[in-house]
């Protein structure tokens, strides 16, 4: 997305002078990347806004090291053509939000991937964006220029301010760079599909997926609305809910590794195997979240213990009839549901206190968003604390204000 | 050893002392309340048993309830606080002050729950480490992190230094572990933060508050991952001529595809000690030891194990073992995970705890042994090679004032020596009183101050763990630019 009238600056200091002119006057900030996931949350009212894309290029990689460096506005497309040239890639897949929100695939930014720590399927067993930040670079909302971590795996010197920083969409600081960890690309990758399974029955096959020692390093399932709109025909075709459990290593271990989890998962039907090919296909389909795309429907996104996700979806039934489908063997919904004034807010989060997680508005009209509260409220200590930390870094609140909580 | 100042205690809150004692008693009841002088000798150091101060009095709360009305008098009565797990810090990060008390959180070692389906254990953190493997190995699940002190210490100091261990390269270190805590604060209110969930809502406080050494608040429960084992696993030993070698060797194995669960790097001296002690089998005419371990079905095991040997042929490995039974496989583990015990036998050492880039290990191997060479010291060094957590050992005679004190100088220098070369002061020991005064080496005043503004987030009054993490100086420095 090309956002027109944005002012990028093409260095740290430059960013800092930038930063530190508008919070003498108080004058607000909208903090960009790309802008792929400007709609995410509610909108920032500002009247300047400031876009990392200028802040550009890879300025450490070891292979050999499983360690990379990139400034905040480098392209993730460029990150991950890098690591993939040396066989390796990140290890929590983020998803790619755009084409869900009527934009373009692929143009987000590295920086952005963790100051929104949007995680992919195979979070479930190597952990979200957060969990491989090693150190960053950034600018605060005072115009301080700082850093925190480094480029070592292992570090507890100081504070972890760089995690502090993982998912605060761009409210405490402005990344200019990341360091973070990457891995090997695995030689071979197989899916074991179950059809036909009930919401619940999925659950408990994606958690039994999980509790063996096969490394499942995805586990997803697709109730049959969601099935249909898939774009990998073989899963298409089946006409049936389709539950995916993904299985990645040496080609001699995939094999061996699908063989026993079919026999373990015998009770509940007799598990399809696809191929490397079509595997690599649905679940570069599950980054994109392909199912949601061409729907102007809001969509949630819920993260719940994982035996609950289907009570989840089945109670907010009662209110208002929805799409869903679960990824992080059931723990995380992706919810579609009709157009209403609060985008079934009240209702959701009535559930949610009930079954404990938090609900996000991934997609909504900007009234909608203007109007709701876009990421779960904060229970009365976690608020106290979280109005403490936007002041420590940003104390005049020129940071994306509002964005995520009108916390000052 | 004596060369860090500790600030001077409070006479006010020290004549205080038996009125305090007594409001404690009235809070938690004389059981829970330690004061009497044997007693508090107990708690009065840690792991780095140079630095001991005696604390007012130790309560050891059984509830959550307690530390916060624990912690609610001290914060209206100006009292500071050192919480404390199982006292094994190696950086003095539970050393009391005079005018603190200390809250041990070991009576709340109980598991509350575990949860297989959904892969969590919920556990009070006086727990130990181990014993929350423990819990969970009858359906063959574990909990990742696992600190060379995993039978001693307790969760809530992993938390607090958000731990690593061996195993770390494939698994993670603390904070990948947890999804949720139930923290006090220094006034006493009590938060909930994650859950049994795989991401918290709003601020990552869960990455703000582990690793942060206790001075955020004390953690009472958490909900922590647990993991299902891998079918088995299998260690073997590679000995090389040189470090270059051993070095090289470690990275052509991690950059050909292969993550083993652990790689252990041992020098000579490490090497020679550990065989002593452990009959691990261990060759003694080799430079450098690397202990390997990978983990799957005994297929698996057996080709990646043929495939590491063949990646390093090229380096010329002069021993190539690899473990046939799981009583060898212990043993090889005993030698290595008995290390520090063992050569604590031979002589008092200061261990160090920097990380460095893996490329720079000849580099550093090579000044290190200068260093401590310049200061008439032996050294024997240890390093989780995959991560690059290097954790020198300086030996020393701790009866020689002048000796302990070269030995304090040494470990300084090799600590500015790993931040020089690209990694930092510490990789999963923490910061402490240890290595306070080297902060600045690593970060610039305003780094300093923007993790200094956190702590006043959550401790406004920097009653929590005072004196450590950061120069006495810079407390004085937030206030100007406060």
């Amino acid at each position: 997305m090309d956002v027109p009238g944005v002012v990028r600056p093409a260095t740290e200091w430059e960013l800092s002078s930038l930063i530190a002119a508008a919070a003498e006057r108080g004058k607000p900030i909208e903090v960009l990347g790309a802008g792929t996931k400007r709609d995410v949350g509610r909108p920032v009212q500002a009247a300047l806004t400031i876009s990392t894309t200028s802040l550009r290029g890879i300025t450490l990689y070891e292979p050999t090291e499983l360690v990379m460096s990139a400034q905040a506005g480098t392209l993730l497309a460029d990150v991950e053509g890098q690591l993939a040239a040396k066989g390796q890639m990140l290890p929590f897949e983020p998803i790619d939000l755009g084409p869900a929100l009527g934009g373009e695939a692929g143009r987000g930014t590295i920086g952005a991937v963790f100051a929104t720590n949007l995680s992919g399927s195979r979070r479930v067993v190597t952990g979200a964006a957060r969990d491989h930040l090693l150190g960053v670079r950034a600018v605060n909302g005072r115009g301080e220029a700082f850093k925190s971590g480094g480029r070592v795996m292992k570090n507890v010197t100081g504070y972890d301010i760089a995690r502090g920083l993982a998912g605060s969409w761009g409210t405490l600081a402005v990344l200019t760079e990341v360091t973070f960890k990457v891995v090997p690309r695995p030689e071979e990758t197989a899916t074991l599909v179950l059809s036909g399974l009930t919401d619940d029955l999925a659950t408990e096959v994606m958690c039994q997926a999980l509790g063996t020692p096969y490394e499942v390093s995805g586990a997803v399932h697709l109730p049959q609305v969601m099935a249909s709109r898939l774009r990998t025909s073989e899963l298409r075709d089946l006409r049936k809910s389709v539950t995916a459990l993904r299985i990645e290593n040496f080609s001699k271990f995939v094999r061996y590794r699908c063989e026993k989890l079919r026999e373990n998962l015998e009770p509940y039907g007799k598990a399809e195997v696809l191929g490397d090919d079509v595997s690599r296909a649905f679940w570069d389909e599950m980054r994109q979240l392909s199912v949601l795309q061409g729907d102007q429907r809001p969509l949630w996104r819920i993260s719940t213990k994982p035996t609950f996700g289907h009570k989840v979806v089945e109670a907010i039934r009662q209110y208002m009839p929805v799409d869903a489908f679960y990824d992080w063997s059931g723990g995380l919904i992706w919810l579609e549901v009709p157009v209403s004034a609060d985008a079934g807010a009240s209702d959701i989060r009535r559930v949610i206190a009930q079954y404990g997680g938090h609900a996000t508005l991934m997609r909504a009209e900007p009234a909608v968003r203007a109007a709701i509260d876009v990421f779960q409220p904060l229970e009365p200590g976690a608020e106290r604390l979280s109005r403490g930390i936007k002041a420590a870094f940003d104390p005049a609140g020129i940071l994306n204000p509002g964005r995520m909580y009108a916390l000052s | 050893m004596s060369s860090i100042l500790l600030p001077e205690p409070n006479p006010e809150i020290i004549a205080r002392r038996d009125a305090i004692i007594a409001d404690l008693i009235s809070i938690v009841g004389a059981e829970a309340v330690v004061s009497d002088e044997d007693g508090r000798r107990a708690f009065e150091t840690d792991g780095l048993t140079a630095y001991r101060k005696m604390p007012l009095a130790v309560v050891l709360p059984q509830s959550t309830e307690e530390v916060s009305a624990v912690l609610r008098y001290c914060h209206r009565n100006g009292i500071k606080v050192v919480a404390r797990g199982a006292g094994t810090s190696l950086c003095g990060g539970a050393l009391p002050a005079e005018d603190s008390i200390v809250v041990g959180v070991s009576k709340m070692n109980k598991v509350l729950e575990i949860d297989y389906e959904n892969r969590v254990a919920v556990v009070q953190t006086g727990i130990t480490n181990l014993a929350i493997s423990n819990a969970v190995s009858k359906e063959c699940f574990f909990y990742a992190p696992d600190p060379s002190s995993q039978l001693a210490c307790t969760l809530a100091g992993n938390l607090a230094m958000n731990s690593g261990g061996a195993h770390c390269l494939k698994y993670g270190v603390t904070t990948n572990n947890v999804l949720g805590l139930k923290m006090v604060l220094i006034d006493g209110e009590i938060v909930e933060i994650g859950g049994p969930y795989l991401d918290s809502p709003g601020y990552d406080l869960l990455g703000l508050i582990i690793g942060s050494e206790g001075q955020f608040g004390i953690v009472t429960e958490a909900t922590v991952r647990i993991l299902r084992a891998a079918e088995q696993a299998r260690p073997m030993l590679m000995g090389f001529e040189s470090t270059e070698a051993a070095g090289a060797c470690v990275s052509a194995i991690i950059g050909s595809g292969i993550i083993p669960v652990a790689i252990e790097y041992m020098d000579k001296p490490a090497i020679e000690v550990c065989e002593a002690f452990a009959k691990a089998g261990y060759p003694l005419d080799v430079e450098a030891l690397l202990i390997v371990e990978v983990e799957g079905s005994n297929e698996e095991i057996e080709d990646l194990l043929a495939r590491i040997v063949k990646i390093a042929e090229p380096f010329k490995p002069r021993t190539v073992k690899v473990s046939s039974s799981p009583a060898e496989s212990a043993k090889i583990w005993k030698g290595r995970k008995s290390a520090f015990g063992a050569i604590g036998r031979i002589s008092e050492y200061y261990c160090m705890d920097g990380t460095i880039p893996l490329k720079q290990l000849p580099h550093v191997l090579t000044r290190i042994s200068e260093i401590c060479g310049s200061h008439g010291l032996k050294v024997a060094n240890i390093f989780h090679a995959g991560d690059g957590n290097l954790h020198p050992l300086i030996l020393y005679n701790a009866n020689d004032p002048v000796e302990v004190e070269k030995a304090e100088k040494a470990g300084a220098e090799i600590l500015k020596l790993c931040v020089e070369v690209g990694g930092c002061l510490t990789g999963e020991h923490g910061v402490g009183i240890e290595k306070r005064d080297l902060m600045r080496h690593q970060f610039s005043e305003t780094d300093l101050l923007v993790q200094m503004r956190i702590k006043s987030v959550f401790d406004p009054e920097w009653l929590l763990n005072p004196a450590k993490v950061f120069p006495l100086a810079e407390r004085i420095m937030l206030d100007k630019a406060a």
